[in-house]
């Protein structure tokens, strides 16, 4: 009988934990998640709790605006059906499918970061030097590009994981398990900007 | 290759219940009701919306107990942080 470790330098998988049978990776993307929550977490009670204690905090909706957002938040929800869609097609080994919903997943991350970019540049340049608000200068500022620029970052992160997984399962090397590992990467992402669209813009 | 077995959920129905709700949070902060008010029907919107992505989209609702308990773990935290944080928050 083969040992385990033996097994592993064969290039055969090991025993799989029992909380995810179907795949090690799920587990470890699941605990990175958790991880990755805890950091949003303490952001976002840090920022209620900065807000809390300050008296002269702009009512957010005034000066940010939410219709943009609103359809960035509207983006990302569809993206997450994309990501599940796509899943849901290689599951089924139906590829072009899943292609297309992938490839549609990330021009959605895409067209969000670029709206985001949009965002930023018209807050930096115009409306907030009219609120007399800056970043580094106060919390309201400081805050917002903390949070949003955090999960920006996230998303970046996922239009390039996502690319990555395309590229993969093209070339043979990845499958449907590789697509729904990646698909919690992308909904935990979603299921944060929700969180800050409804704490950050509309509260 | 596999991946989890089990029924697959109705996603379009997700997405409507999600696109449902985010009008409707849209439509709250317009409300004439106490700010409070507004506060709290905000959160109630946001954390169903946010349960929703987890259960459907990320198969929490298909998972064993034990990851929903992991998954849950970083609220545990947030609670701790608030609370560990109150005496700053209501100083008297």
């Amino acid at each position: 009988m083969m040992s385990e470790a033996a097994a592993t330098h064969a290039g055969i998988e090991p025993q799989e934990t029992p909380l995810t049978p179907e795949s090690w990776g799920k587990l470890g993307m699941w605990l990175f998640l958790a991880g990755d929550a805890m950091s949003f977490g303490c952001l976002i009670v840090g920022y209620g709790i900065l807000r809390h204690a300050s008296s002269n905090w702009p009512v957010p909706s005034a000066v940010l605006g939410i219709n943009l957002t609103a359809f960035m938040t509207f983006l990302l929800i569809v993206s997450s059906v994309w990501m599940v869609l796509s899943l849901s097609a290689i599951q089924k080994g139906e590829m072009a499918r899943f292609q297309k919903f992938l490839g549609l997943t990330i021009l959605g991350g895409l067209v969000f970061l670029g709206c985001q970019a949009y965002e930023w540049t018209h807050l930096i340049t115009e409306v907030l030097p009219h609120h007399n608000l800056a970043f580094g200068r106060d919390l309201f500022a400081t805050t917002f590009f903390v949070l949003t620029g955090f999960h920006g970052m996230h998303v970046t992160g996922g239009v390039i994981y996502n690319i990555c997984v395309l590229i993969a399962v093209s070339r043979g090397r990845y499958g449907a398990k590789h697509v729904e590992i990646a698909g919690l990467y992308w909904h935990f992402v979603d299921l944060v900007w929700i969180l800050i669209f409804t704490f950050v813009y509309l509260v | 290759m596999t991946t989890t077995t089990h029924d697959e959920p109705n996603y379009m129905g997700v997405f409507w219940w999600l696109l449902a709700l985010t009008l409707l949070e849209l439509g709250v902060i317009y409300m004439p009701i106490h700010r409070m008010g507004i506060l709290a029907l905000l959160v109630v919107l946001a954390v169903s919306k946010a349960v929703l992505v987890a259960l459907y989209f990320m198969h929490l609702k298909f998972e064993r107990v034990t990851l929903g308990l992991i998954a849950l773990s970083p609220f545990i935290l947030c609670v701790f942080l608030i609370l560990m944080l109150l005496p700053d928050i209501f100083p008297h």
